[in-house]
């Protein structure tokens, strides 16, 4: 199962879930995901093998995308 | 199109991190680059700790009596580039250190949140946050240490350390694990990035940094050095 989480005050949020074989999950998590987008929150999607990605469109094969706020230096 | 706007960084090339587009009058470093920033750190603590000490040995020169204007002098000479040090070890700031923000956010929220910090990180990783504040990621340029706010980078196989002011635009509210789990996804998702964003706020030896962090942090510079020389 994927998931798309939002880190937040409250630790995260989980957004949506879906899989591969379940494309109506698969467009209410993309929905989210835009919506996401919009606000100015960037997308990261994580591997297993400890990489990340940033991502414009959600990936359906994707284990873990979270939306992160932006960095800036201090 | 103001910096930093949902547009802006989607001009961004595809592979490169996103804030960057905040940024475009900034080059990417590279090892080569980072060296040169160290030199020049070098010799501009030379440049300003030498005149201190020369003036120190002419006075005692001129006359012994004024030994004690000398004294003044060499600890002038030896604290100035020690407050550059301080002020580099105190822009990273640990998890649950002094100056963490660590149980300003919601009941529960600090736990979820380094829950998945852990399940981002391997248990090397994990544990060494919990003991010392600091996450150890291997990075192309070197070992990075992340805190809730900032970053060091150790690196020409453990000697030197950067320091680097870094933070989420926008922290208000958020866990400080999760102000972790933001650099660090920064950082994976492009290192050189990562370094173009930032600041630099020091670069010297790894010892000057280590005698001026939290005692708690210590071993998270020890095992980045560690790494470093492993490489």
């Amino acid at each position: 199962m994927s998931r798309l989480i939002r880190l937040d005050r409250t630790g995260h949020t989980t957004l949506a879930e879906w899989s591969a074989a379940d494309l109506e999950g698969y467009d209410r998590a993309a929905a989210a995901f835009a919506r996401e987008r919009d606000e100015g929150m960037i997308a990261s999607a994580t591997g297993a093998d400890g990489t990340a990605e940033v991502v414009r469109e959600l990936p359906l094969e994707a284990d873990l995308v979270v939306m992160r706020r932006q960095i800036a230096g201090g | 199109m103001s910096p930093g706007s949902v547009d802006a960084l989607a001009l961004v090339e595809p592979g490169r991190l996103a804030e960057t587009a905040n940024v475009p009058w900034r080059q990417r470093p590279d090892a080569r680059s980072l060296r040169r920033r160290g030199r020049r750190w070098t010799a501009w603590t030379v440049a300003i700790s030498t005149p201190f000490f020369a003036v120190a040995g002419l006075l005692v020169a001129l006359e012994p009596m004024l030994f004690i204007v000398s004294i003044w002098s060499i600890a002038h000479g030896v604290g100035i580039p020690a407050l550059y040090a301080r002020r580099g070890a105190r822009s990273v700031v640990p998890l649950g250190g002094a100056r963490s923000s660590a149980g300003t956010a919601e009941p529960g929220a600090e736990r979820m949140a380094l829950g998945l910090l852990g399940d981002l990180v391997g248990h090397e990783a994990r544990d060494l946050v919990v003991r010392t504040g600091l996450l150890m990621e291997r990075g192309e340029l070197g070992v990075w240490l992340l805190g809730e706010r900032g970053a060091m980078l150790v690196r020409s196989r453990g000697r030197r350390t950067d320091c680097w002011c870094v933070r989420i635009g926008d922290a208000a509210e958020l866990p400080a694990a999760d102000r972790i789990s933001h650099l660090l996804l920064a950082l994976r998702e492009d290192e050189a990035g990562f370094a173009t964003v930032a600041n630099m706020d020091f670069s010297g030896a790894s010892w000057r940094i280590g005698r001026r962090m939290e005692k708690r942090s210590r071993p998270a510079l020890a095992a980045a050095r560690e790494a470093s020389r492993a490489g």
